[in-house]
């Protein structure tokens, strides 16, 4: 208690209250309150937070709670000032990521309580929220939301547009299609919320600063010691941003600089007067995203804002007080969006303006937050880059912070909003300027499957990119680097951008059922150079050891063969699912997926031991990757090689290195992450576009043809095969997806996770990767399921799908997913057996219409062999001929 | 070929009405008929009493164009238009005044108007804009980019553009080139002269390297980033004999090694005379290839004027070579715009022009020399590229036309010696150049050939790029201030905001909303829809005698990196 009121008088923050509250235009002097002398800073503390706003208060909380006691949480100018001051308020759960759901639902029910908890009034209203559907695909992307809403427990409702003039008295209805209605949703005075969790906070020991900046992060050998204040050092051994918008330029004044990708850009919104009849504190708060707008009961009146179609980013050069102080009303800009707010509620037209506030908001190059530890410096976690939501997730991403600095790991999945799923490569101010400008619409743009983003792309191109985009290559990008989806045949036109968004059967359907066709029955080339490609050497044994210790499969395999295995966590969950090729005794070539560049490396660096005789190298940018998929794929290569290639010369998983056409040195594996036969070949760059040319023009003969990821994944989802980062996760272990078999718990040597999944044996899973063939689904007329669909046995929530595609050998819709056994009474997750999942009639909800699946454990591979088989008589009795 | 073949037709035919002023004898008039098209394309867009009007309404700002009619033309109208209506008028002069007077008599005018949608097809055909990329979220350049566009009144357009970047020197050239006599002259000019000028501007070790990579058949060093529309092309045919004559220009400059830093100035007027001496040079050499013999004939003995600027940091040059003007445009500190001539017009208007042709022939010339405001009583600037006609001696002009291709011998324009022709040179292509330091309230040029200058006042000209330019952010912002406003009436005054912002913003380029005032622009400086429709609307053949081409860059200048650079400076 002494503490707490010895920091009341220290920098008085409880009487801060948001200036807009009072009368205030000069929303940008500073208060001049008679400071008192501020008492020093503390010479260390196990924990620095920068940031008073909600996230950091956020934090301190939650660590707080979790029983950390020695914090220091720094703010640069007055607690809950920034962003969070000027913040609308509203906690939604309306969420598209089940994560970001997950932290609304936590947030909502924290604050709910926090005035009883603290003492402080924090204006929690339960006022519920409508989001409003112009149109029908809004209506079926809120119908996705509502049914994954409703699996968590969370009471919501879609509802005619009648029912919603009952439950708000000023909407105008007449050109709505639906809406859907969330009860619990709550408006709170964002800033009050930040006092109460900085005062809870204060209570259990944290200690608060006010005006004090920091103007850098001390880092040794790549940990944390200290930040670097106006005020003086503090000794720290963890540091967590919460810098909000000065998040990036924070992370950037390290001397070993910390990319943290985000941008502001400028906010409106409108606070009017009380109308006549002034409105009800708990009248329900209103999205409308086909009108790009939002707006709340406001002190009587309304606060209405939202989100253009031009947005104006800001700070691009960083920090600047003169464009801080020009941060002026900007009427003209607003103006679509009062267009819309007026046509939403006619009523409103003689309701009298009080204010336009600009706030800016900071937003991240995929519209999600970012969350988690520093690849490069250890000790160093971030917490910003909300995208407008800060107040719906600041309460769940908080505590998920907490659990990860106290424990090492949060209890969820938190893989989407991770730091590291960034790299330095996102970290261009242009590149940065030009993506908020797509992502801030695009919080309201209708999300619709196999989305991409427009801009900040061709950034990281294969060699082939001109020649496969010559040939009709569409694109996508993934980590910065363009990987083809599709390859429009010529003279075909498939729809502008706009029209071909659709959750329906897309324009290029025929297309990839092409594609699939050509790689069952003939060879196709894809370029899959964006993987990530890590070699590791040493002069010794050290290579392979440290490799076994990290990867859960056997290893020490003879020279050539591949290994797919999995890189667990102490829990035994996935961190990271590779295929590594023993290239020699003593050096190895590992593959992941492309969004583990700076992860992956960030977990090798973290526990290889500091051996200078052991090397680890990112030869990602050094190799172009090809994959030949297909039955013909074989007669392809040996033609250019001279060598033999057929299965009883170059068995399944081996690796070699051969000549392909004049170029040598030529990684030739036979895999091709497909279960189809073929072959990767990783291509040093130079050679690139010789090998490409060549396997096309001696492939012609073979009817070879380029190929992109939609088939890709076709051939893959209907195989069975799980993918690291959408359908595993560091929450997944190898034997709840079915993969014991690349498990060696007695290989010899302890590895990570090894107990965790000893234990797991032994109990049993909790949770199975199943795979459910839509049986009543009309390919044409459905709607598509694209991931995140809850799954439903016997009419009870058993789990969500994490990935699907459309089968074109099955002729159906494959979904993967993972089945859970909820106990009915008490909600614990109970053991699932292989005879749990066979005994059950299955249902997948797409958008609230539920189709009929067919579970199964294991993939048809018996189906595939016999197909193949015929198929390879009927094509070599052909060429006998 | 395309160009080409079109420039061809031109040749035979008369030349265009104004420049340059050519008797021609009545024998030829059957040539004409080949090259016009079949009077009935006439028909359906002006009959009878139409044509009236649009003389009247749109002619009388013109008449000093008319004034120089040459006969023919008004029988080349006499076949286009309605042979009825027409038959009883014998001379231009009459002509016209019959139409005023008719006027009075048409009672209800047929309207074949264009729709706003085909009016900006037209005016958008040729438009293009660059902005200067961005690095690191900042422009460095103190230009932000250019707008560019031009609209024909010869069929084809005989005005040329170009712009392009230095890649080996700082700075960007930018450039309209009017042609005369055809528009081989002009397009050679603008393919051209630019390496010539950055050639110039290069120092002498680049120029080495680049020597010694051609003589190594290494790659080049790229000299220029060109930034052009699609319809701006460069002529393949002729590209080895122009790089030939570039490379020996480099050459000598390589040997002329003096060892001082290139001077702006003296590299612009360097430039200049040497392309124009290189054209003059290769019509006399010749071409063994006969389509290439043929062209650079036919570039010499047409003509062109050139304006172009160069922009590099704050140093504004701009070297002018004839009657198109660069005009910068400053906004003073109350906001409003005033203009600033960067360069002289070369014609018969600009009194030290005649003062210096008179200087340079005797005094017997005097009275010859310049007559009815014309060089020679022929040719309108006083300064030009090619008219090897006003330059060589008569000699030297018979033996090329006979030794000539046949198409350049049955020509009788090239044929044709003009009158009182002593002591050539009359004409030379030596530019004025003008250098001015950029200060922050300079905020864009405009380069525009005299098709713009002649339809509108210089001062309008800066005032409706300037407002075009600063468009909403001229508009005072809007704040609510203590004043009590309902979201009805802000709605109200928003909407009326953005209505009267996007009739400017109608043009995404200001080189066309200039020509949309330009053409449009009725006698309240406001765009008149019906007058724009009609002036666009006008066949080929008639097109010319209404306005001439027009051809306008408008360059931006980044007043920030101006503006600091100044603050760096002093």
């Amino acid at each position: 208690m002494w503490m707490f009121f010895r920091l009341l008088s220290d920098v008085q923050w409880r009487t801060v209250r948001p200036r807009w509250r009072s009368k205030s235009s000069s929303q940008h002097t500073t208060t001049s309150v008679a400071d008192p002398q501020p008492i020093s800073l503390p010479a260390q503390a196990q924990v620095v937070i920068c940031g008073g706003g909600i996230i950091g208060t956020s934090v301190a909380y939650h660590l707080s709670k979790l029983g950390w006691k020695d914090i220091v949480l720094l703010e640069q100018g007055r607690l809950a000032a920034g962003s969070t001051r000027f913040c609308a308020g509203i906690v939604s759960t309306v969420r598209h990521l089940s994560i970001e759901l997950k932290m609304a639902d936590y947030s909502n029910k924290l604050y709910q309580q926090l005035e009883q908890e603290t003492g402080i009034k924090t204006g929690y209203v339960k006022t519920g929220s409508i989001s409003l559907a112009q149109t029908q695909d809004r209506l079926i992307s809120l119908k996705r939301i509502a049914s994954r809403l409703s699996v968590m427990g969370i009471p919501c409702q879609i509802m005619a547009p009648k029912q919603v003039a009952h439950l708000h008295p000023l909407i105008n209805i007449h050109d709505l299609v639906g809406a859907m209605y969330v009860p619990d949703d709550a408006v709170v005075s964002s800033a009050d919320v930040s006092l109460a969790l900085a005062s809870a906070a204060s209570r259990k020991g944290v200690q608060i600063h006010e005006r004090t900046s920091i103007s850098h992060v001390m880092v040794q050998k790549g940990c944390v010691t200290g930040v670097e204040t106006d005020r003086g050092p503090i000794e720290c051994q963890y540091f967590v941003n919460c810098a909000g918008q000065w998040a990036y330029e924070l992370g950037l004044s390290n001397e070993e600089p910390v990319s943290i990708p985000l941008h502001a850009c400028e906010h409106f919104y409108l606070l009017t007067r009380p109308l006549k009849k002034p409105l009800e504190s708990n009248t329900p708060t209103i999205a409308d995203p086909d009108g790009r707008i939002y707006i709340r009961s406001w002190q009587g009146g309304i606060l209405s804002g939202g989100f253009e179609k031009n947005p104006k980013p800001i700070f691009t050069e960083g920090r600047n007080q003169l464009e801080i102080q020009n941060l002026h009303e900007d009427w003209d800009h607003f103006e679509p969006l009062l267009s819309s707010l007026l046509r939403r509620m006619p009523g409103l037209e003689a309701l009298e303006i009080m204010q336009l506030v600009n706030c800016p908001e900071s937003f991240t190059p995929d519209m999600r937050c970012i969350m988690g530890e520093s690849p490069t410096v250890q000790g160093y976690f971030v917490l910003a880059g909300m995208n407008s939501a800060g107040v719906s997730f600041g309460g769940g991403a908080g505590k998920y912070l907490a659990e990860w600095l106290v424990n090492g790991r949060p209890a969820e999945n938190v893989w989407p909003l991770d730091l590291k799923r960034f790299g330095a490569l996102q970290s261009s101010r242009t590149f940065l300027r030009h993506r908020v400008m797509e992502v801030m619409p695009l919080i309201y743009d209708l999300k619709v499957p196999r989305w991409d983003f427009q801009t900040g792309r061709q950034l990281r191109t294969s060699p082939l990119y001109d020649r496969l985009d010559a040939q009709g290559a569409r694109w996508m990008e993934k980590h910065g680097f363009e990987r083809p989806k599709y390859f429009v045949p010529p003279g075909k036109d498939l729809l502008a951008l706009d029209q071909s968004k659709t959750f329906y059967k897309p324009d290029w359907f025929d297309i990839v059922g092409s594609e699939v066709k050509c790689c069952k029955e003939a060879v196709c080339v894809i370029d899959m150079s964006s993987f990530t490609k890590f070699e590791i050497s040493s002069t010794g044994d050290q290579a392979l050891e440290v490799l076994q210790y990290l990867f859960s499969n056997d290893l020490d395999v003879p020279v050539g063969h591949i290994v797919h295995t999995g890189m667990l966590n102490e829990t035994g969950g996935y961190e990271n699912d590779c295929s590594i090729a023993r290239l020699n005794k003593r050096s190895f070539f590992m593959i992941s997926p492309t969004d583990q560049q700076v992860h992956c490396w960030a977990w090798l660096k973290k526990h290889m031991p500091n051996d200078s005789n052991l090397l680890l190298e990112d030869v990602t940018w050094k190799y172009t990757a090809l994959n030949l998929i297909g039955p013909r794929a074989v007669d392809v290569l040996s033609e250019l090689s001279y060598a033999p290639m057929t299965p009883e010369h170059f068995p399944s998983l081996f690796c070699k290195e051969m000549s392909v056409g004049y170029a040598n040195g030529i990684r030739v594996m036979s895999m091709t992450h497909t279960g189809e036969p073929g072959f990767m070949l990783y291509i040093p760059i130079e050679y690139a576009l010789h090998v490409y040319n060549e396997l096309m023009s001696v492939g012609q003969k073979y009817g070879i043809r380029n190929t992109g990821y939609y088939a890709l994944r076709s051939l893959r989802i209907e195989k069975f095969f799980a993918f690291w980062g959408q359908d595993l996760d560091t929450f997944t272990t190898p034997l709840e997806c079915g993969r014991e078999f690349r498990v060696k718990l007695d290989k010899g040597m302890d590895f990570i996770g090894r107990d965790a999944l000893m234990q797991q044996k032994q109990d049993g899973v909790c949770k199975r990767f199943t795979m459910f063939i839509l049986e009543d689904h009309d390919t044409d007329l459905d709607l598509w399921p694209w991931w995140g669909e809850p799954i439903y046995r016997n009419g009870r929530y058993v789990g969500k799908t994490t990935s699907s595609a459309y089968s074109y050998t099955l002729e159906r819709h494959v979904c993967l997913g993972f089945v859970q056994n909820f106990d009915e009474e008490t909600g614990e997750a109970l053991v699932v057996t292989p005879d749990f999942i066979n005994r059950g009639e299955y249902e997948i909800d797409i958008a609230g219409q539920r189709f009929q699946a067919k579970a199964k454990l294991y993939p048809f591979s018996s189906l595939f062999t016999q197909r193949r088989r015929k198929d390879e008589m009927e094509l070599s009795g052909y060429h006998g001929k | 070929m395309l160009a080409a073949s079109c420039c061809e037709r031109r040749m035979c035919v008369c030349p265009g009405p104004r420049r340059i002023a050519i008797p021609v004898r009545s024998s030829r008039l059957p040539v004409f008929s080949d090259a016009m098209p079949a009077p009935t394309q006439l028909f359906p867009l002006i009959r009878n009493c139409e044509i009236g009007r649009i003389y009247s309404t749109v002619c009388h700002c013109h008449h000093k164009h008319l004034c120089c009619l040459s006969p023919h033309l008004a029988h080349s109208h006499l076949r286009c238009a309605s042979q009825k209506k027409l038959a009883t008028l014998c001379s231009p002069k009459e002509n016209f005044n019959q139409f005023i007077h008719a006027r009075s008599y048409v009672s209800t005018p047929q309207r074949f108007y264009l729709t706003p949608p085909q009016v900006n097809s037209i005016l958008k055909a040729n438009e293009y804009s660059f902005k200067v990329p961005e690095f690191d979220g900042k422009n460095v350049s103190s230009v932000l980019g250019f707008d560019s566009n031009q609209l024909p009144a010869n069929a084809p357009i005989e005005d040329r553009r170009s712009a392009a970047t230095c890649l080996q020197t700082r700075g960007m050239l930018l450039g309209v080139f009017d042609g005369h006599a055809g528009c081989a002259c002009a397009q050679a000019v603008s393919e051209r002269l630019f390496y010539y000028i950055a050639v110039s501007l290069l120092p002498h070790e680049t120029l080495l390297e680049i020597e010694n990579a051609v003589e190594s058949g290494r790659a080049l060093l790229p000299i220029l980033q060109w930034h052009k529309h699609p319809n701006d092309y460069f002529s393949k045919e002729a590209s080895k004999l122009y790089f030939n004559s570039l490379r020996t220009y480099w050459q000598e400059l390589i040997d002329l090694n003096t060892g001082e830093t290139t001077d702006v100035k003296e590299a612009l007027i360097n430039a200049f005379k040497r392309l124009d001496n290189d054209i003059s040079l290769e019509a006399q050499v010749g071409d063994p290839n006969s389509f290439l013999n043929y062209l650079v004939l036919r570039v010499a003995f047409s003509g062109a004027t050139a304006c172009v600027a160069h922009v590099d940091g704050f140093d504004l040059h701009v070297a002018n070579t004839g009657d198109s003007r660069a005009m910068l445009g400053v906004q003073e500190e109350d906001g409003s715009w005033s203009a600033v001539a960067l360069s002289s017009d070369h014609n018969a208007q600009n009194e030290s022009e005649i003062e210096r042709v008179k200087l340079e022939h005797p005094k017997s010339e005097e009275k010859s020399v310049v007559k009815q405001d014309r060089l020679l009583g022929l040719l309108m600037p006083f300064r030009a590229f090619g008219d090897v006609k006003f330059k060589w001696s008569i000699e030297l002009q018979k033996r090329v036309v006979e030794s000539g291709p046949d198409q350049l011998n049955d020509n009788e324009y090239t044929k044709f010696i003009p009158p009182n022709y002593h002591t050539p040179p009359y004409l030379t292509a030596e530019p004025e150049v003008v250098h001015h330091r950029l200060r922050p309230q300079d905020k864009f040029l405009v380069l525009a050939t005299d098709g713009l200058w002649e339809t509108m006042h210089r001062q309008d000209v800066v005032r409706i790029v300037g407002e075009y330019l600063t468009g909403v952010h001229h508009q005072q912002p809007i704040a609510v201030g203590g004043y009590k406003v309902t979201l009805g009436q802000m709605h109200g005054l928003l909407t009326e905001r953005r209505a009267r912002i996007s009739s400017v913003f109608e043009d995404q380029n200001a080189a066309t909303h200039l020509i949309r005032h330009a053409v449009g622009n009725n006698e309240f400086g406001t765009v008149d829809h019906e007058r724009l429709s009609k002036m666009l609307s006008l066949p080929e053949e008639l097109a010319r005698m209404y306005r001439d081409d027009i051809t306008i860059i408008v360059v931006q200048f980044n007043s920030h990196v101006v503006g600091a650079c100044q603050n760096e400076e002093f």
